[in-house]
């Protein structure tokens, strides 16, 4: 008999219990579905649940499963016709309420779902998709920035009563302020430094006049950087969620990026078309003391003033003054008041005083809407606007409307035909991104591709396991069976591992697994040869299985060390599927480490250990 | 079953002169490669489009290169991808030219030409985005060098982690002179595979270290060379062995595995048998070059007690 304690045995027994469990999930495969979210963005609860199984039922489509997740309603179904049969019913019921997605999801037992189990979450390249890598342009938001800057200390001075030659920005970090006079250059650098102290304030004074530098702190420009990718990131979700995807991810990636990835959709177009435009928008007040059709004969607008088209034909002249941007629109929604279309706009704090500014003073005359949208062109293309490189930039006047009343934060624009008003409400939206946005990677990985990977991934796992198992129990006879029994044991605990942490798989990843389980291997072997050298040296059977693992322990170790550096480095550096590979990498050596020493060595002493004659081993 | 009925006791040491020769010219070779081929790098590190298609029928490929000649792409390159029926398109990205703009242009001049043309993937990675994922990952392979060589002198001794750093330095260079010479794409995957064959190479390597620190300690009178030699003939079948069992898995990824992993499997697959090679021959010799004793080993008095203490 050798030595082996009984506890040591009891902790791989429930250690393999909890992965078969945990990876239990994985085994049921997924089933189509629909998602449903509820458009005035509540949580959707057992009443929806309610309604919508009342709905089928109505339509005789039997629903396979249904409960509410992470603020969705999903129903699940047994067949493809169904699924599409089911959204079709919906959409004509209760299409209004609810954004339905088309979805495919693990067909996980109610008891496992409940108690939280959850397979892995497969990889865009294993279920298709769509993914976007964006570029957040976050000088251009610095600049928007500056010119906000300019224009408030435009007002300001005026306000002051300091007259001054002119203010710019230098498109950097800093707007400069040139006075008439050098004697209110402190007047005007206090009033200026009392609006905002953290800006560093610099007073040169001239011969004729004097100049004020004002520029951003590095923190300053940091913060403004955040929060334009921290509102582009809100609202592409917002744009995500009209493609009505489900499980979308829309997550920042390193100081300017935006990954955006989009399961299950098929036509990377269609998502263009609805995230791609880079568009901002501007609240101006009209010129109407001046005639657009002079001003666009002459080609030359009246100071103060910018000619501009409408969307519709025509011209237009607008004060250069800005009321209000999209940076400020908190949101904007379509409806009806008083029985006539109207757009709902909801601002910010700082828009919304500017506007109740506004509006105070020019009650009665037209205001406009401005939508500027920046593309990039392909060669062939013509810009309709301002074209600087390959860079378009387009702005038209969407709407012009009276102001009825003082408003502030919330207003509605009316005067528009329904249809109208849902899409200017939807170009507002659109157009509510603080920075320009530039895609620099794409990719898009049809449905069939993903699930041929999948099917080749586990028949390249398969056909390489069968192998080496046939291998090993060749060359180590029982061994090699315990050998073979130890790589399944390990396949389930790399499983459950990878499903407890939520870690995504890829084509890269299933690779990892073969890998690893080619390399757990290993393990087996080193600890199998010394117990055969032991055996040769003269050993009894005992003391060579003691003697093996004790003297394998090292070199495994150190080995397994070796190969983990290498997957961590990958980790640290990768990403998407690479990270993938890393993952299965570094998980499957931790596993095949405890499967190996502690896992065979149970199932060695369970089988032979407890003999108390032994005379041979059947290695 | 077993590789070897009795021990062996193949002279490595005596012989490396040998080994020495066949690795130098394997470098020399996969060097030159390199320089005067070059990689044929996939655009992940160039940027460009890459677009996989699905025909109902097989394609004409001539056709299909005329389709895209006429719409402005001539410079596209067109080739099967594992059945006659799937065809890869691949544009390098042009100096002012927006690479989006090129996939949706080539698209649209496929899609005119066969409209029943199933759409496999599509991937646009910007020549930006191209430039930073190939600095990560010559950064990573520097780093994955740099932590391995400090553990292996910590853990074993300087002059067997310089003969471990230098064996495993030969694996990523001849691969990738496999790579040169088949100009086979060079993608994210294959940099990956490449560091895991440093890894796994190693991993080989450490196991015959391990054992020669061993033999060091139990035989201090002998000659190193002769002490080198019966470590890795110990280790031999095991070595052996564990390769075996890497390359059935590893050769079950490159014929299972789909066009997808074409590279990464490959890139295993030599990794793993010139892995082999190297961790028998390279380290261990470099290692007894480098006059390893088994003085040098002995600082590690403590772990000497570790061993004699073991039944």
């Amino acid at each position: 008999m050798h030595s082996f304690p009984a506890w040591k045995v009891w902790l791989v027994a429930i250690v393999l219990l909890a992965s078969a469990v945990f990876a239990l999930p994985n085994v049921f495969g997924d089933a189509p579905a629909l998602q449903l979210s509820r458009n005035d963005r509540v949580a959707a609860a057992d009443s929806d649940k309610a309604a919508a199984l009342g709905i089928l039922a109505a339509k005789g489509i039997p629903v396979e499963a249904s409960f509410v997740a992470e603020d969705r309603l999903v129903l699940r179904f047994h067949t493809v016709e169904q699924q599409l049969a089911a959204r079709d019913a919906l959409q004509e019921a209760s299409g209004r309420d609810y954004l339905i997605a088309l979805s495919q999801v693990p067909r996980t037992p109610r008891w496992l779902r409940i108690v939280g189990l959850k397979p892995m979450s497969l990889g865009l390249d294993l279920r298709g998709g769509v993914h976007f890598l964006y570029e957040v342009d976050v000088a251009g938001a610095v600049t928007q920035l500056l010119a906000g800057m300019e224009r408030d200390y435009r007002t300001l001075l005026r306000k002051e009563r300091i007259p001054f030659a002119g203010i710019r920005n230098d498109g950097v970090d800093a707007v400069i302020v040139s006075l008439r006079s050098a004697d209110d250059l402190d007047r005007a650098a206090a009033a200026i430094r009392k609006q905002d102290p953290n800006l560093v304030i610099t007073t040169t004074r001239a011969a004729e006049g004097g100049e004020i530098v004002i520029r951003l702190g590095p923190e300053q420009i940091r913060q403004r950087q955040d929060f334009a990718i921290q509102q582009n990131i809100t609202t592409l979700r917002n744009r995500v969620d009209e493609l009505g995807v489900a499980e979308p991810i829309v997550a920042r990636q390193g100081i300017d990026r935006i990954v955006v990835q989009l399961p299950g959709m098929q036509d990377p177009n269609e998502a263009l078309r609805v995230l791609g435009a880079t568009a901002t928008l501007e609240f101006r007040l009209v010129d109407d003391q001046n005639d657009p059709l002079e001003a666009e004969r002459l080609k030359r607008a009246p100071l103060g003033s910018r000619l501009y088209q409408r969307r519709e034909g025509g011209a237009v002249l607008l004060k250069r003054e800005l009321i209000a941007s999209g940076e400020q629109l908190v949101d904007a929604s379509s409806g009806f008041s008083e029985g006539q279309p109207a757009v709902f706009v909801k601002l910010d704090a700082r828009g919304a005083s500017e506007m109740l500014e506004t509006t105070r003073a020019n009650l009665g005359r037209p205001m406009a809407v401005v939508f500027i949208e920046k593309k990039r062109l392909g060669e062939n293309q013509q810009c309709q606007g301002v074209r600087s490189g390959s860079e378009c930039t387009e702005e038209e006047v969407i709407s012009v409307a009276t102001i009825q009343g003082v408003f502030s934060s919330n207003f509605q624009i009316t005067g528009l035909m329904a249809g109208e008003a849902r899409e200017l409400a939807l170009l507002l939206r659109a157009g509510s991104l603080a920075a320009p946005l530039y895609i620099i990677e794409q990719r898009t990985v049809g449905p069939s591709l993903g699930q041929d990977n999948i099917d080749r991934g586990i028949q390249a796992l398969v056909i390489g396991m069968i192998g080496m198992f046939i291998f090993l129990i060749v060359y180590y006879r029982w061994f090699g069976v315990i050998a073979s029994g130890v790589l399944i044991t390990n396949m389930v605990m790399l499983t459950a591992l990878m499903s407890m942490l939520q870690a995504t798989l890829s084509l890269p990843g299933i690779a990892g697994i073969v890998l690893t389980v080619g390399m757990a291997a290993d393990a087996n072997v080193l600890i199998f040869e010394r117990i055969r050298e032991e055996l040769r040296n003269g050993m009894s059977p005992h003391a060579a299985i003691n003697a093996g693992f004790d003297k394998a322990f090292s070199a495994i170790a150190d080995s397994n060390v070796t190969t983990l550096i290498a997957g961590i480095v990958l980790f640290t550096f990768g990403t998407g599927p690479v990270r993938g590979f890393a993952v299965t990498l570094c998980l499957g050596i931790v596993t095949s480490l405890f499967t190996a020493i502690l896992g065979s060595r149970s199932l060695i002493h369970l089988v032979w250990g407890r003999r108390r004659k032994l005379d041979a081993l059947p290695i | 079953m077993e590789f070897f009925k009795r021990k062996t006791s193949i002279p490595f040491m005596a012989t490396r002169r040998w080994s020495y020769g066949i690795s130098a010219s394997l470098i020399v070779g996969s060097l030159l490669l390199l320089a005067v081929r070059g990689l044929n790098f996939g655009i992940d590190f160039t940027g460009g489009v890459v677009i996989e298609l699905a025909f109902p029928q097989s394609a004409d490929l001539e056709k299909v290169r005329g389709a895209l000649a006429s719409a402005g792409y001539g410079e596209a390159s067109v080739q099967s991808f594992g059945t006659s029926k799937d065809v890869l398109v691949r544009v390098l990205p042009e100096e002012g030219k927006d690479v989006n703009q090129v996939s949706q242009g080539v698209l649209a001049a496929i899609q005119s030409y066969a409209p029943a043309v199933e759409l496999r993937r599509t991937e646009v990675v910007g020549s930006q985005v191209g430039r930073e994922l190939a600095e990560k990952g010559a950064l990573a392979a520097l780093f994955t060098f740099l932590m391995i060589l400090i553990y292996i002198a910590l853990r074993f001794q300087v002059k067997l982690g310089v003969g471990s750093i230098l064996a495993a330095l030969h694996d990523p260079i001849v691969v990738l002179g496999f790579f040169a010479a088949t100009q086979m794409t060079f993608d994210l995957p294959t940099l990956a595979a490449m560091l895991a064959v440093v890894g796994y190479s190693l991993n080989d390597t450490v196991v015959v270290f391990d054992r020669i620190r061993e033999r060091f300690f139990m035989t201090r009178k002998d000659e190193p060379a002769k002490t080198i030699d019966i470590a890795v003939n110990e280790t031999l079948s095991r070595t052996l062995m564990t390769s075996v069992t890497t390359l059935m898995a590893v050769l079950s990824l490159l014929i299972f595995g789909g066009d997808v992993l074409k590279g990464f499997a490959t890139a295993l697959a030599i990794g793993v048998v010139v892995g082999t090679f190297s961790s028998i021959y390279v380290a261990s010799a470099i290692a007894l070059d480098l006059k390893l004793t088994a003085r040098d080993l002995m600082p590690a008095q403590r772990e000497k007690g570790d061993v004699d203490a073991l039944p």
